[in-house]
């Protein structure tokens, strides 16, 4: 069959499946396309182009076809998901169920963040001086007086304008630095590694030396908290860059291309539960732990049950259910 | 074969073609992005301005939302492209030529900071020059190509010649490439189609117009 013919024969066709494309675009006509014969169409115009492509007719038709086909494609193919219908699910089960099947890595973070941390509050309390390895003298004074007892307000904040303020600096700041920890996984893990160590060590040199001066009340109090919120958070930041860097270190069977996309869609997976987190710690840090009055024994009570809360959740929530 | 095109294959058992975009026109649709970012981020600090020192909050978390997320959210619900691109006629896909999904294009655009590294997108180039698709690193770990926003060209008649068989069968390739030449010769000088033709060799022979011998076949291969 020449191409003229040919194209007398399915010109038409080709012209309704263009304009049912055009019409398909505009919004709550889903469910029309899934009765009519929009299916049936599109197959007609793949089938088409294949036939244009074999035979050898005009590059000029074969891309036309060519672009009907992939309009039609992304229409048939592209995700129709209800975006808060996925969240729901997330955070009821899918996220933990991720964290659980993912808890190696889970852990190797943690640990790199956590032992560090601990590490230096104890080293801290019997070697002080070595907290100037790690803080200058101005940051020193600067968090000496954030968290001294004579103050109204604990930490940065001090009237509801800060408070909104240091609101949206610990999302800008905490959350940018849960982003950094995970893009820079990319790098065969080294930047995840680095910077949950480097997190571990600043921390732990904060809390120690605070301790250390007697601010007791004062600071552990004001973290108390979020604390489970923010640590987790990072930690698992941390597990979602490992997790890239790891798919580029052992690829296993796979090219390491293909290894690193698949460790991608889940990594971004457990960046997404991270990111919430930090970003429900920001709330928590700049509109509850900031608040002066409320009693030392309340707020160390409220931080201990988040982090028994999240154990909880981490270790029973969405059991048997598919982590994906 | 040398070339962008990106062949994909579908379950429908045929291939489709994806033109990829090269490291330059993307440059200018980044430069374009940029830009406007920072026209928005002027106009926001303006409006924070009014509010005094209870905008700052807000106005920083805008800000937060601004840097990470103005490409995702364009990328998800304007047909994969950001302004910039949508000037430059790119956009996003995944490689399998579907819409760019949720996760990739978060992934794809936190990767970005990495892209930047070790200054000026020095790594994103590097990749995009090194790899078969023109992948940046975020491109890689997401799935995803840059892709040319193509739209239905309207098809140039083929001059009017009389047909011509041509002196021996032509193959597949050899059949696109008249018609191809066909299609483009009102593009063409007739002193510039002529010096092209005479490349077919033994197609055109001796011919002193070979184009008119090339256009011939095609007429004849097409009508």
């Amino acid at each position: 069959m020449n191409q003229n013919a040919f194209e007398t024969g399915h010109g038409a066709a080709w012209q309704a499946f263009d304009a049912r494309l055009k019409s398909l675009r505009r919004k709550g006509e889903e469910r029309e396309q899934a009765a009519g014969d929009w299916p049936r169409q599109y197959r007609q115009v793949t089938h088409d182009l294949a036939l244009a492509q074999s035979r050898a007719y005009s590059p000029e038709l074969v891309d036309r076809l060519n672009l009907l086909a992939l309009r039609g494609h992304q229409r048939f193919y592209g995700s129709r998901g209800n975006l808060l219908a996925a969240v729901i699910e997330f955070i009821g089960g899918g996220f933990p169920a991720l964290v659980r099947r993912e808890s190696l890595v889970v852990w190797i973070a943690a640990a790199l963040l956590f032992i560090p941390m601990f590490g230096m509050i104890a080293l801290l309390q019997h070697f002080p001086e070595f907290v100037h390895y790690l803080l200058t003298p101005d940051q020193l004074r600067s968090y000496e007086g954030m968290y001294n007892p004579a103050n109204q307000a604990l930490g940065p904040s001090h009237s509801a304008e800060s408070q909104t303020m240091m609101w949206g600096y610990y999302i800008k700041h905490n959350v940018g630095i849960d982003f950094q920890c995970f893009a820079t996984g990319l790098f065969f893990g080294i930047g995840s590694v680095f910077y949950l160590l480097f997190n571990g060590m600043q921390i732990g040199a904060v809390a120690g030396y605070l301790t250390q001066q007697g601010y007791i009340q004062t600071f552990w109090g004001f973290v108390a908290g979020h604390s489970a919120w923010e640590l987790i958070g990072a930690a698992i930041s941390g597990a979602a860059g490992l997790k890239l860097g790891w798919a580029l270190v052992s690829p296993g069977q796979l090219t390491r291309g293909a290894a690193l996309k698949e460790s991608a869609k889940v990594a971004v997976r457990l960046l997404y539960g991270a990111a919430g987190m930090t970003l429900c710690a920001a709330f928590i840090e700049a509109f509850w732990s900031s608040i002066g009055s409320t009693p030392f024994a309340l707020k160390i009570g409220v931080g201990l049950t988040f982090w028994a809360l999240f154990i909880a959740y981490f270790l029973f929530a969405g059991r048997g259910r598919n982590a994906d | 074969m040398l070339d962008t095109l990106r062949r994909v294959p579908t379950p429908e058992g045929i291939e489709l073609s994806l033109r990829l975009a090269g490291p330059v026109p993307r440059a200018y649709a980044f430069a374009t992005d940029l830009l406007i970012r920072g026209a928005i981020l002027l106009a926001l600090i303006q409006v924070v301005a009014i509010f005094g020192r209870s905008g700052t909050g807000p106005g920083l978390i805008l800000f937060f939302l601004l840097e990470w997320f103005y490409p995702v959210a364009f990328e998800i619900w304007w047909n994969g492209a950001t302004p910039g691109k949508r000037a430059f006629s790119l956009m996003v896909v995944n490689d399998n030529g579907t819409p760019v999904t949720v996760g990739a294009s978060v992934t794809r655009n936190l990767l970005r900071i990495v892209d930047f590294l070790p200054m000026l997108w020095a790594f994103g180039l590097i990749s995009m020059l090194f790899s078969r698709d023109f992948k940046r690193l975020g491109d890689l770990a997401a799935g995803t190509v840059v892709v040319y926003r193509d739209r239905v060209r309207m098809r140039g008649a083929l001059p009017d010649v009389p047909p011509l068989m041509p002196a021996f069968p032509l193959s597949l390739a050899e059949r696109r490439a008249v018609l191809n030449f066909a299609e483009r010769h009102a593009l063409l000088t007739e002193e510039r189609a002529d010096e092209v033709a005479s490349h077919a060799g033994p197609l055109v022979g001796n011919n002193r117009v070979p184009a008119r011998v090339i256009l011939g076949i095609a007429r004849h291969h097409n009508k």
